[in-house]
């Protein structure tokens, strides 16, 4: 249909108080997800924002579409439901490290895995806010919490590797400080036909102060980061003078112009291609290697709620019965005069 | 020469099928059932599957049953013992032997109690039936023999023709019950109409029975049933999670809703799901998500989005939504959660029947968190209240927890085809219907009934937020203040007890002046009605008021109560529903019988137990 009405950003913000601590990474990323939904258009009536439990998942009552806040760890089943009940709204799912990936992670894989069209903000602190301060899923090992006063002694999940794993078509990575490209992630997240995931990288004033402040820094983000978008060079750095390329099976950072390196050697981001293993090896970068930042994966697959409502289209188109009196009458049955 | 014929005319009958898993057992059973309603009896039926999917065979683990009671006169349950069996192995026969009666005729297949047969069955002599103190009649038949011979020109292997046994075996008994064979012809015609040469296979196998009974006839008794009139209209065959899909589509036609059902596979509720995800046609989005948890919240993300929502769950199930429960409470969000109990605690007693979920129904929730709760009391009840529930959870914004049990789930009898113009409406009160003077709010309530009205993602003006915690009364908006608290505590909890208002009041059959009150819910309605029916055919005067509608009780509750001097309050727990009474009834001090076996109640010993009440 053609759109006829535009909207601002603030079409999309209820007149509710914020009530995220000040400093909190949160408000930025709703400002970024209030302009994605304003350069979409879709009417606030057609949207229905759902969340789980934890800091992040106050979000919908800042929203001015309709929402529900529902319980922990649920948001993904009830944003399933929600969508495949009514495909025509746009649903969206903001939820936390905690709600998505601990007591939720159920629901989450399996959203992913049945491809249900819901745009999921996974906003990551890799801590426990709302409860002031235990380790989540995705608190690297060793880290002292409340909960885990000598070191956590486990392994955490990285957020891309379980979509991956969970066969999941949509991932991009943004972080908090950095509104222009957070938005811009959203809008593509918006726009993929699917179950897509956006992990952002929020800060915790309160309770994990700076835990990505080694890319978050203005100065450090262009050397330790990357912004990928589909059909662009992978290069980062100041000036753009660093590149990803292949060598052999894994990833390395070159300079353009040393050891022999060229622009023409640095890879191509195709965030379209089925195959996930460059994707996952591009969000698994660490270390030497910069963060991944931008839509690492965007593929098309047939979406759950769509599938449901065409086989229901289909067999209809062979059974004429729609009513339950008919469906009775063409059974079994016997006659008392 | 056959002697002259002895017809015995009886005002009910108990006959079961008995036979080894792939004997067709449930199909012979289902087969004669139908049969017997189509001819104007009243029907009561009783599958009895073993929980292994495979056992070995001839083995007693493997022993499948269908048990069917019908009669002339009202028939309220598949009944407590047989009079007819038909045992197709030795193992049917041992299995069953406690379901027997002293003149029981037991038909068997003489072609399968040879030795080995025996053997399977843990026989230790050759004569099964001085083994088990048996004095019944017995028809031995070789069955499997005569099926196959009379087979011999269709062309059929060997298998295939012996596996016409089932109908060899279905024709002796519509012989010795004297019912035609036109009827069951046309059913097996339906049955296998893709396979017309099976179809013709198994009619010549149930002709060949029915005549083999009329030539030897000598030795054995025939019944007759007579017919007693039904009211008129089209009639089928139903069980009690058929009927409970059934009730829920027809509530979503009434309301004018698209049905949606979130579930996940448990016995004895998984027949739920398959058949509502089989009516694609009627446009039902019934799907199976990856928990009990994803079941119901998906449900309440569509209740949310404007379906009538429902999960289907037992149990265990119940427990792992609880938390959701609360959530759409809270929310107050229409959502049917059907219970069909098992027996308990924990994994229990997966495939037996108990009344032991209905505190859970009630309480099982944190905070105080009202629900509507009803039980069905019958397999085709469960149709009714199926609607019911659909209504109740509509009309007053809540969930309504609707319990069933395994025996009314897999029990079946013949329904009568309803016409949904003589049901009452079901009426969404959508945010259009406001008429308050200040402006339209998520909690703004119906003065009188205090519900909410239902504003669904997509209407254009009504966009808004809600969840799980507090709300202002007024504003609809997140509030923690404490008198406001209490305000919607009390609101909650009273729009729940306005239910009552809505609801039929509360009926009591049997004897007007009775000297003892049988009160009972749910499943059990059968075994009480025939029970307290028995009691008065020996001169006592006895009543039943058995609950369909458990939270809110109908407002008639109180003053039935105060009209008799004895109550009983018979149910399969440890008496919670009793004890649940005498949180409402003030004064209310009922006696209680409970039993809690995973087993239905044994007629006899109701009437037993509550003739020694009335005495005492």
């Amino acid at each position: 249909m053609e759109q006829t009405t535009t909207y601002q950003p603030k079409d999309y913000k209820s007149d509710q108080y914020v009530r995220w601590c000040p400093g909190c990474g949160d408000h930025a990323v709703l400002n970024c997800i209030h302009k994605a939904m304003a350069d979409r258009g879709i009417a606030p009536k057609d949207i229905a924002v759902i969340s789980g439990i934890g800091c992040s998942s106050r979000l919908p009552y800042y929203m001015n579409s309709y929402g529900f806040h529902t319980i922990h760890g649920r948001g993904a089943a009830i944003a399933t439901g929600v969508k495949t009940a009514n495909p025509a709204l746009t649903v969206w799912l903001a939820t936390g490290d905690g709600d998505c990936l601990a007591i939720g992670g159920n629901h989450f894989i399996h959203a992913v895995r049945r491809n249900v069209d819901i745009n999921i903000i996974l906003f990551n602190n890799k801590i426990y806010g709302l409860t002031k301060g235990q380790y989540s899923p995705t608190t690297d090992r060793g880290f002292v919490s409340k909960s885990s006063p000598y070191g956590t002694v486990e392994d955490p999940f990285i957020p891309a590797e379980l979509t991956f794993g969970a066969r999941g078509n949509f991932f991009a990575r943004a972080i908090d400080v950095d509104l222009k490209n957070t938005t811009e992630v959203l809008t593509a997240c918006s726009k993929h036909k699917g179950a897509s995931v956006v992990e952002v990288l929020v800060n915790c004033v309160i309770f994990n102060d700076g835990v990505h402040k080694q890319i978050s820094v203005k100065e450090a983000r262009a050397e330790r980061t990357i912004f990928l978008r589909h059909g662009e060079k992978m290069l980062f750095g100041n000036d753009n003078g660093k590149g990803i390329v292949l060598d052999g099976l894994k990833l390395k950072v070159i300079t353009i112009g040393q050891d022999g390196y060229t622009l023409d050697d640095v890879l191509v981001h195709d965030a379209h291609t089925p195959d996930a293993t460059l994707h996952a090896m591009l969000a698994m970068m660490s270390g030497d290697l910069p963060v991944a930042l931008g839509v690492i994966r965007d593929v098309e697959a047939p979406c759950y709620d769509a599938e449901v409502e065409k086989q229901i289209a289909e067999v209809q188109a062979k059974k004429p019965i729609r009513k339950l009196h008919d469906l009775l009458m063409s059974g079994e049955i016997w006659e008392v005069k | 020469m056959a002697e002259q014929t002895k017809v015995t005319t009886l005002e009910k009958v108990v006959v079961r099928f008995s036979g080894d898993s792939g004997d067709g057992m449930q199909l012979t059973g289902t087969i004669f059932s139908n049969l017997s309603a189509i001819l104007g009896n009243e029907i009561s039926t009783f599958p009895d599957f073993p929980a292994e999917i495979r056992a070995p065979q001839g083995s007693l683990s493997g022993v499948s049953g269908f048990q069917v009671h019908l009669g002339s006169r009202e028939i309220f349950t598949p009944g407590d013992r047989a009079d007819v069996l038909v045992a197709m192995n030795p193992a049917a026969l041992k299995v069953n032997v406690n379901h027997l009666k002293p003149t029981s005729i037991i038909i068997i297949d003489s072609d399968s109690f040879g030795k080995a047969d025996l053997d399977k069955a843990n026989f230790t002599t050759d004569d099964p039936f001085k083994e088990l103190g048996l004095t019944a009649q017995v028809v031995a038949a070789p069955i499997s023999t005569m099926a196959k011979d009379g087979l011999a020109e269709f062309g059929l292997d060997n298998k295939s023709a012996v596996r016409c046994k089932n109908m060899f075996a279905l024709g002796l008994v519509c012989w010795l019950f004297d019912r035609p064979l036109d009827k069951a012809e046309h059913m097996l015609q339906n049955k296998f109409s893709k396979k017309p040469a099976i179809a013709k296979a198994n009619i010549k196998a149930l002709t060949d029975g029915y005549n083999y009974g009329s030539n030897i006839h000598a030795s054995v008794s025939t019944y007759r049933i007579e017919s007693k009139k039904a009211a008129p209209g089209f009639y089928m065959d139903i069980n009690g999670n058929k009927a409970t899909s059934y009730g829920l589509i027809a509530a979503a036609e009434k309301a004018g809703l698209k049905l949606f059902l979130g579930s996940y596979p448990i016995t004895p509720a998984t027949d739920i799901l398959q058949e509502l995800s089989a009516r694609k046609e009627l446009g039902v989005k019934a799907l199976q998500f990856e928990d009990e948890i994803a079941g119901i919240c998906t449900a309440i993300g569509a209740s949310f989005a404007g379906s009538l929502a429902a999960t289907s769950t037992s149990g265990p199930g119940l427990a792992l939504k609880s938390e959701a429960i609360g959530l759409a409470m809270i929310a107050e969000l229409p959502l049917v959660v059907i219970d069909v109990q098992r027996g308990g605690p924990s994994t229990g007693l997966p495939t037996k029947s108990e009344q032991t979920d209905l505190l859970q129904a009630l309480y099982g929730r944190n905070g105080e968190s009202p629900v509507a709760v009803i039980a069905a009391s019958t397999p085709t009840d469960c149709f009714d209240a199926a609607f019911w529930a659909g209504k109740l959870a509509v009309e007053h914004m809540t969930p309504v927890i609707l319990l069933t049990d395994s025996f009314l789930a897999n029990g079946s009898s013949a329904w009568r085809i309803p016409d949904l113009d003589t049901y009452p409406d079901i009426k969404p009160a959508y945010p259009a219907d406001y008429k308050g003077e200040e402006p339209w709010k998520p909690y703004r309530r119906n003065p009188e009934t205090l519900v909410r009205y239902w504003a669904i993602p997509g209407m254009e003006g009504f966009a808004h937020r809600i969840g799980g915690l507090e709300k202002d009364y007024d504003t609809s908006a997140i509030s923690t203040e404490p008198y406001n608290h209490q305000k919607m505590i009390a609101t909650r909890q009273a729009k729940i007890d306005k239910i009552a208002g809505c609801i039929p009041g509360q009926k009591v059959i049997g004897d007007e002046e009775a000297d003892l009150l049988i009160v009972g819910w749910g499943g059990t309605f059968g075994h009480l009605c025939e029970a307290m029916e028995t009691m008065r055919e020996k001169g006592k005067k006895v009543a039943l008021a058995h609950f369909k509608f458990i939270n809110p009780l109908p407002e008639n509750t109180a003053e039935i109560f105060a009209k008799y001097k004895k109550v009983v309050v018979a149910e399969q727990n440890n008496g919670q529903f009793a004890n649940y009474l005498r949180s409402k009834v003030s004064g209310f001090t009922p006696c209680k019988f409970n039993r809690v076996k995973g087993q239905p109640f044994i007629v006899s010993r109701l009437v037993e137990e509550f003739t020694k009440l009335l005495e005492a």
